[in-house]
């Protein structure tokens, strides 16, 4: 195993949160795709039904957060300050993907973009940006 | 619509969706307009091991949720927005939540429109005035009579 695979692997195994939500995460060389399976408790509209917008926002932001782990390495969590979500459309009661790409990594600060996408990647069902505090070593 | 039946819609709405239900969301309050919503701080939650911080995914879950009851508080004569999607939500994160205590998250519908709901609402676990987050959203409405 790749170092860079074996820092997601040790995020995905730490965070709590990672297996309420039922999350995982693939490296492809220096690509990421996190991957989050339905599960009946991510669902928001049991009419349609739909997962929840919380839930999808969740998981955006953990691909961020895991995205950062391997690619600005530190021995803790980094720290969330801002998102800014935007749904496309629903998300149906399947298998649902997403990719980070970091725009930007300074000293302190991380630029953040996450697309989320279920049957097909050129129709996204949301996207996400954010601002990340990056944890020193 | 009397006050007990919007109570009882917007008590299904925070209790009983699988997510919010998954999540522990009890109802606190709701009126014209306006809603809290509380949840539990849980092990199984937490997003930061060595702080023991509940996970960022939660508030954003909590804040989307209690904008949606903010937005079903806005009926006042039985039509209500049955039905809403979140079209947009920013979430700025001032602080970590305090490890072990729980979370409260106040939402403001403070503009309806025929479509889109406007919504803001922040979050706070030990003192009100200073929040862990705030949120500012907007939702599209799929208007009906309540079911």
């Amino acid at each position: 195993m790749s170092e860079a695979a074996e820092r997601l692997k040790i995020f995905l195994g730490r965070v709590p949160y990672v297996r309420f939500l039922g999350m995982r995460a693939e490296l492809a060389g220096d690509e990421m795709t996190a991957t989050l399976p339905f599960a009946p408790h991510l669902v928001g509209n049991t009419v349609m039904p739909a997962l929840h917008g919380g839930a999808l926002g969740a998981f955006m932001e953990m691909t961020a957060l895991a995205q950062l782990s391997v690619t600005s390495p530190a021995s803790r969590v980094h720290k969330t300050i801002d998102i800014s979500i935007e749904y496309l459309r629903p998300g149906k009661a399947q298998f649902t993907y997403a990719r980070a790409d970091v725009r930007k990594v300074g000293r302190q600060f991380a630029n953040v973009h996450v697309e989320a996408w279920q049957e097909a990647r050129s129709k996204p069902v949301a996207f996400l940006r954010g601002h990340f505090l990056l944890r020193e070593g | 619509m009397s006050p007990e039946a919007l109570r009882e819609i917007a008590r299904n709405m925070v209790e009983t969706v699988p997510q919010a239900s998954a999540l522990g969301f009890k109802l606190l309050s709701i009126e014209p307009s306006r809603g809290s919503i509380m949840t539990p701080w849980r092990e199984d939650l937490v997003g930061d091991p060595d702080t023991g911080v509940i996970a960022g995914g939660v508030i954003t879950a909590l804040l989307d949720h209690a904008c949606g009851l903010a937005i079903i508080s806005t009926s006042s004569d039985g039509v209500t927005p049955f039905s809403t999607a979140t079209l947009d939500l920013r979430i700025d994160y001032m602080r970590a939540a305090t490890p072990r205590a729980d979370i409260i998250a106040v939402s403001h519908c403070y503009k309806l429109t025929r479509s889109i709901a406007f919504v803001r609402a922040h979050a706070y676990d030990v003192d009100p005035a200073d929040p862990i987050a705030t949120a500012q959203a907007a939702f599209v409405l799929k208007r009906g009579p309540v079911a």
